[in-house]
């Protein structure tokens, strides 16, 4: 036990270890916070689709050379997230056929345009670290530190200040928009959070798994938690703690720090479901 | 001025027009319930006035001090609802959301009236609980408390009663009435329950192949009104 704590020492002594933590800490922090509205508002598939969008976007930055992506992926998937909200409310094509046409098309044409004009020697490396976020979160420079830094306070300070509202358009759309709130426009900040979110988290856990560090806190905290604050505050601490506790067992094991992450979020939901369970059962 | 009035309203959704020409006031003070059959535009009706979607033709103009945000709201519930974790005190307080404006957090005088409504409402004991734990009479009570925190002055109620056992239903009514009766508070309802509609309310508004607008005793003594008030007397 002791020889793990001296390996971790040791590793805490390199500057992009330190990122990788308080980057994972961030992200993990702030795309936990949405995961409740997202549930509920049958939202998650607009995450899922706009991370294949990102997917693309980064593709597109990489054969631009754009030597920062996170730059050219940001704004790219916040067009989308609000062309996807449209879509889904006054919609020709159905939201769901929408968000799957958009989703597969930008992750067939990201694929070959990194195909065609590829950035390294290594183009199944480079995908597949877009996909999964493989060990990406080592290798992220100080500037990308930074950007990620200042979005996830920027999400976490918008979440503080407009829980209120999103909780009421979350609970009743139609009750909050008959007594004056501008629900519109609170779905559309809904969007964009989720967007800067997604393009932060693909640093973290890839593009593919983005869906599970929003959603699967959230389906935790609601096994157990019976009010929206305590949901909130749970699914927050549980996907931090998930996250910290990804990020170490990747690094001293050297698996794959996204889906490591991935893997202890299922098994905290599995043990959050059977408490949840049991809590009921010995009610009744 | 009344506090609602609808003039030459025409409305429909997708083109489609199912209500034409449709006129009506509504005064303080008032208890009008809405009633037709089903698809007969009851329920697109009570989204217009509320400002949900927009009529085709015609206007909905508001008066008598009262102000388009001062709307109480009883909807149906939806799906959502269903497996929300939500604690009662938090759904009553999120009525007094069209308080705050821009403003993101609550005042202490919001939550005292959050308070003080939950207390009419006889759900004070239920504040930390979960709203889809209680029964379906329960529920209603905490949506009916968070549209008090959005009014004082008019309340639209979208079937409040469906759903709802033959014992809760009269405690609904009953509560409703007091509503209209000791506080003062204009009551919109749609409703089925015709037998229910004439003993309640003072105007009956109803949709359909014939429209019908005036106070309950001219309904009762209308076509529209003998034939559905004897079908409800044969029920009770």
């Amino acid at each position: 036990m002791s020889e793990l704590f001296e390996k971790a020492a040791v590793y805490f002594e390199y500057p992009f270890v330190r990122y990788a933590i308080i980057v994972g800490v961030l992200i993990s922090l702030c795309s936990s916070l949405l995961g409740v509205t997202l549930v509920l508002k049958r939202f998650s598939f607009i995450g899922d689709g706009l991370s294949h969008v990102a997917f693309g976007a980064m593709a597109i930055a990489t054969v631009l050379r754009i030597s920062n992506s996170m730059i050219f992926a940001l704004p790219v998937t916040i067009i989308c997230a609000i062309l996807l909200l449209r879509t889904g409310q006054n919609a020709k094509i159905k939201g769901d056929a929408a968000v799957a046409m958009i989703s597969v098309g930008a992750l067939a044409i990201g694929y070959m345009l990194m195909n065609l004009f590829p950035a390294s020697g290594n183009i199944s490396g480079d995908v597949c670290s877009t996909l999964f976020g493989s060990l990406s979160i080592l290798t992220l420079t100080e500037t990308e530190v930074r950007l990620s830094a200042i979005l996830s306070l920027a999400v976490i300070l918008i979440f503080i200040f407009s829980y209120n509202k999103i909780f009421s358009v979350t609970f009743d759309e139609n009750f909050s928009r008959a007594t004056g709130t501008r629900a519109g426009a609170y779905n559309l900040l809904i969007a964009i959070v989720i967007a800067i979110i997604i393009v932060i988290a693909m640093n973290l856990v890839g593009s593919l798994l983005i869906s599970a560090l929003v959603i699967f806190p959230a389906l935790s905290a609601m096994r157990i938690f019976k009010s929206f604050k305590s949901v909130t505050i749970c699914s927050a601490v549980l996907s931090v703690l998930c996250s910290l506790t990804g990020i170490l067992v990747s690094v001293l094991g050297s698996t794959p720090v996204g889906s490591t992450i991935v893997a202890v979020d299922i098994v905290v939901f599995f043990a959050f479901m059977f408490i949840g369970h049991f809590k009921r059962g010995a009610k009744a | 001025m009344a506090q609602l009035t609808c003039r030459n309203l025409s409305l429909g959704y997708d083109g489609l027009e199912i209500l034409h020409d449709l006129s009506f006031e509504v005064n303080a003070g008032d208890y009008l319930c809405i009633v037709g059959e089903n698809g007969s535009g009851k329920s697109t009706l009570m989204k217009t006035m509320l400002g949900l979607q927009s009529p085709i033709g015609g206007k909905i103009l508001t008066g008598d001090g009262l102000r388009e945000n001062e709307i109480g709201y009883l909807p149906q519930q939806t799906l959502v609802q269903r497996d929300f974790p939500a604690s009662v005190w938090e759904i009553v307080l999120s009525g007094c959301q069209s308080r705050c404006g821009m403003r993101p957090f609550y005042s202490k005088e919001e939550k005292q009236l959050a308070r003080d409504n939950m207390e009419k409402m006889g759900i004070s004991s239920f504040a930390k609980r979960c709203y889809r734990e209680l029964s379906g009479g329960q529920q209603q009570r905490v949506l009916l408390a968070r549209a008090l925190c959005a009014t004082q002055k008019l309340l639209l109620l979208d079937e409040p009663v469906s759903g709802l056992d033959p014992k809760v239903t009269q405690e609904m009514y009953r509560l409703i009435y007091d509503l209209n009766k000791n506080d003062g508070i204009t009551i919109i309802m749609i409703s089925h329950d015709i037998a229910a509609a004439v003993k309640y309310a003072s105007h009956i508004l109803h949709v359909g192949s014939e429209v019908f607008f005036g106070t309950k005793q001219e309904y009762i003594e209308s076509e529209a009104g003998r034939h559905f008030a004897d079908e409800g007397s044969d029920e009770g």
